[in-house]
């Protein structure tokens, strides 16, 4: 279970960042895969579609959202703790 | 050229349903946002917003004119019954001909094709009403003002965002300074304080759930209004000659694009369109006295227009007032440049300069002088009005004091 949200996170990341699965590492960061606000938007709202779960954030203070996108790490393990809340 | 008069305005939105309600509420600093009274509202992640309260569309219309009027459509004929009285113009003769409508809005009819679609999907019927057409198009206001005035010139409506009624008013002003039409009844209206009009908000995450606190560090996002401005503008050597009481003076107007980002502003183009409306009015950055900004509540938009504005009027910039009314109508999406347009009159008019309110914490990055949370009093000669839409659409008005 883990590892596919591991993998279904990076497929999405992926996609918005237009690169190879294989190219999204996990220490990298938004920035460095090209990702702007409004593809960050896009790839939340495609994370919640995927895990059927709200992720918490607002563009305006994302600092404030309790939800780490630091790095595609961070973003994954935010994940996961999100999927097993909603389970 | 010809110099163009605001000979009459109307109003109706969540701070009054008439101007002289809403220019006090402005003066008292009065919040007209709250909780929305809407349909599935426990669905929405986003349940406050700049609502028209106490609106019985019965006690200003007949069956038919409810049955064709969406209420954006609702709003501006209200707002523009109360602008056409004021200004004392009758446009059934001769002056008609060359006389017409621009109105701005964003949506249109956005009721319409929210309670349409629930009638067609979610209650699955295969009919709807024959009026659904007329009524949702973005161009219903503007049609049944020039039906009801026998307005008879040019008439259109454009649709920029949020800047809809700014560049509305805007082609009105050229169009009356050019000789294209004597007078032109202008502003915009929005209502999409409904279910689909809030969610396709909250999808883009930058709305607020508490409130709007415009160039505040704290603020975290915009709020939704509604409601509609209606103006008359019309040639200044006409008002004059027939007496009438002027509010005030369009003295410039200027439209840029960023040419950058679609929902992302720009600090160039908002830049390049003040000065271009300072330029446009012949007025020197010292001239004027303040600035009813765009002020949205977003952290992007607020310093970047601060930076804008700072860098506009240089030196000037610090003791220039700015403020954000938006925190007290809303965000009022393609109306909001024409009811904001008020808060310039107010000014202009009267000396008063109508507050920033919900401003709790300086921003760095906003370092102007926001006239937080309670109104001023100053001698205003000259003001502007900020408009800077989703897809870099920038449209910027002048005012002079009459």
């Amino acid at each position: 279970m883990t590892m596919k949200v591991r993998d279904k996170v990076i497929a999405i990341i992926a996609e918005q960042a237009v690169l190879d699965v294989a190219e999204v590492k996990p220490e990298m960061t938004l920035e460095d895969l090209g990702i702007d606000s409004l593809g960050l938007v896009e790839s939340i709202f495609a994370i919640e579609e995927a895990f059927d779960i709200s992720v918490p954030f607002n563009a305006n203070e994302p600092e404030k959202s309790g939800f780490d996108m630091s790095s595609v790490e961070a973003i994954i393990r935010a994940v996961e703790d999100l999927v097993a809340q909603a389970a | 050229m010809r110099r163009v008069a605001i000979t009459g305005a109307g109003t109706i939105n969540a701070l009054g349903h008439d101007v002289p309600s809403t220019l006090t509420a402005l003066r008292e600093g009065r919040c007209g946002i709250g909780p929305l009274d809407i349909r599935d509202v426990d669905r929405l992640a986003i349940r406050i917003g700049a609502q028209v309260r106490g609106w019985e569309p019965e006690s200003c219309f007949n069956r038919q004119d409810i049955a064709l009027y969406d209420r954006f459509t609702q709003f501006t004929m209200v707002a523009a019954r109360q602008a056409v009285e004021q200004s004392g113009l009758d446009f059934r003769g001769k002056l008609g001909l060359d006389c017409g409508v621009v109105f701005g809005t964003a949506g249109g009819g956005v009721n319409t094709w929210d309670e349409n679609y629930r009638t067609v999907y979610e209650e699955g019927k295969n009919r709807v009403h024959p009026f659904v057409v007329p009524k949702l198009m973005n161009n219903a206001a503007a049609s049944h003002v020039s039906m009801e005035y026998a307005l008879r010139g040019p008439s259109f409506t454009v649709a920029t965002a949020c800047a809809s009624s700014n560049h509305a008013m805007g082609l009105a002003f050229q169009m009356v300074r050019s000789g294209a039409a004597r007078a032109m009844i202008t502003g915009g209206a929005e209502a999409m304080l409904c279910f689909g009009g809030i969610k396709a908000w909250e999808g883009l995450r930058v709305m607020s759930k508490d409130a709007c606190r415009p160039f505040s560090a704290n603020r975290n996002g915009m709020v939704q209004g509604e409601g509609a401005g209606v103006f008359v503008f019309e040639d200044w050597e006409h008002a004059k000659a027939r007496g009438a009481d002027i509010l005030a003076e369009v003295a410039g107007f200027s439209m840029t694009s960023d040419a950058a980002d679609i929902v992302m502003p720009n600090q160039s183009g908002a830049e390049r369109a003040i000065t271009g409306a300072l330029h446009d009015a012949r007025l020197n950055p010292e001239d004027v006295a303040y600035v009813n900004a765009h002020g949205t509540g977003t952290a992007a938009n607020d310093k970047t227009e601060c930076a804008a504005v700072a860098h506009a009027f240089g030196h000037h910039a610090d003791r220039l007032m700015i403020s954000s009314t938006k925190s007290m109508h809303g965000h009022c999406i393609g109306g909001t440049g024409a009811v904001e347009l008020l808060a310039c009159i107010l000014a202009l008019r009267e000396g008063v300069v109508a507050p920033t309110i919900g401003y709790q914490e300086p921003d760095p990055e906003c370092a102007l002088d926001v006239v937080p949370n309670v109104a001023r009093e100053a001698r205003v000669k000259a003001a502007l009005s900020n408009a800077f839409a989703f897809g870099g659409l920038n449209a910027v008005l002048a005012l002079r004091a009459a």
